[in-house]
């Protein structure tokens, strides 16, 4: 029974406070980096850390079913579609670290450092006590009251909730659909096109030298230059913009490392290389 | 003697962090994550009272601030990839039309 083993004894308060001393400790830092981060995804990382340490501690507390849910729908599902999202938004978006508003921080620090001691001092007043002695902590059945209690007591919230899930779902189908502002091309047409544009073939691959086995490499053509087409535009806007060692040296002396040839409206949508742009740009 | 006032305390804490984050970060991201990390402090207090109580409704409340998150986030983060394919930025500071 899993439940059972995730319930301490009784008599072991001492493994519980120091199980919570360091737990909450790794918590109220990993919350603190969350904040001072600048990289969205390593605050994304915190936060699973500050979950899974939560869940934990619902464990601890004899909420071992809170426990499970906790890192199924929070740490799988939640923190998956941030990190879904982020690979939309970009990966590496980070806040710049100018102030829109003077003063914010300082001001923001100060309602928080306010809120937190009176949070503290009525915690502090409120005088509570020890556990109850025959609290959920010491059913060995928490599964089962908790769905006697959602099946009986809290049925009308519980199905209310499903109403909300699926409004939810609907909003977000609704939100993230795009609507085709254009016909949709057909492979006639694609082909036309293809035809139209000179160039019927397709964009030759990645040419792959002896010393870097990449694809960011460009193909050598039959004369022995380069070919600018060759390369991915991501990977040749990434590449400039770390100032591509390795490309630059197997490139001839007078031919730049700008690759980008794609059109602007092939991709630019959701081109990565176009937000570390943007984001480079902000900082 | 470990009470539920410890983890009351560390939800307080977890709280103001998760307020303080989503009144100082610009990214639209952060500020989500910073408003879980909010709700995520008040499970925990939820489900210390519980125990203080020696009953569930607390847990079966958590419970439901667990769905009524996701809903949340989905929602969210739905509004956030349609603010980001217009604008084109991820930060709150941008989506300023209404201001004008």
């Amino acid at each position: 029974m899993s439940h059972q083993l995730l319930l301490a004894s009784p008599g072991s308060n001492f493994t519980e406070l120091a199980a919570w001393w360091i737990l909450a400790i790794v918590a109220v830092g990993a919350a603190l980096g969350m904040i001072f981060t600048r990289r969205a995804v390593h605050c994304a990382v915190l936060l699973a850390v500050v979950m899974l340490i939560l869940a934990a501690m619902y464990a601890m507390q004899g909420a071992p079913f809170l426990a499970f849910v906790q890192v199924i729908v929070y740490t799988g599902a939640v923190l998956m579609l941030f990190l879904f999202v982020m690979m939309i938004v970009g990966i590496s978006s980070a806040d710049s670290i100018i102030e829109t508003i003077r003063g914010q921080r300082f001001w923001a620090a100060l309602a928080g450092i306010a809120l937190l001691i009176l949070l503290v001092v009525a915690v502090g007043h409120a005088a509570i006590g020890p556990a109850a002695p025959s609290g959920p902590r010491n059913s060995s059945a928490n599964v089962t009251d908790l769905a006697a209690l959602i099946f009986t007591k809290y049925v009308f919230p519980f199905e209310v909730t499903s109403a909300l899930l699926i409004t939810a779902a609907l909003g977000a189908m609704v939100l993230a659909h795009r609507e085709r502002t254009g016909p949709k091309p057909t492979q006639r047409m694609l082909s036309r096109q293809r035809i139209a544009s000179g160039r019927p073939a397709p964009l030759p691959g990645p040419g792959t030298y002896a010393r870097h086995n990449a694809v960011d490499m460009p193909a050598l053509l039959p004369d022995g230059s380069t070919s600018r087409l060759s390369v991915s535009g991501v990977l040749a806007s990434r590449e400039a913009g770390r100032q591509g060692v390795a490309t630059a040296e197997l490139l001839e002396p007078g031919e730049p490392v700008q690759i980008i040839e794609a059109g602007p409206d092939e991709d630019a949508d959701d081109q990565p290389a176009d937000l570390d742009e943007l984001d480079e740009e902000k900082l | 003697m470990i009470s539920p006032a410890h983890y009351v305390a560390l939800a307080a804490i977890l709280f103001v962090i998760g307020g303080v984050g989503v009144l100082i970060r610009r990214n639209a991201l952060v500020v989500f994550m910073c408003v879980e990390l909010m709700l995520n402090a008040v499970n925990l207090s939820f489900i210390a009272f519980s125990r203080l109580h020696g009953n569930l409704d607390g847990q079966v409340i958590a419970f439901f601030v667990m769905v009524v998150a996701a809903a949340e986030v989905v929602v969210g983060l739905a509004i956030l990839t349609s603010i980001f394919r217009t604008r084109k930025s991820a930060s709150v500071d941008d989506a300023s039309l209404l201001k004008y």
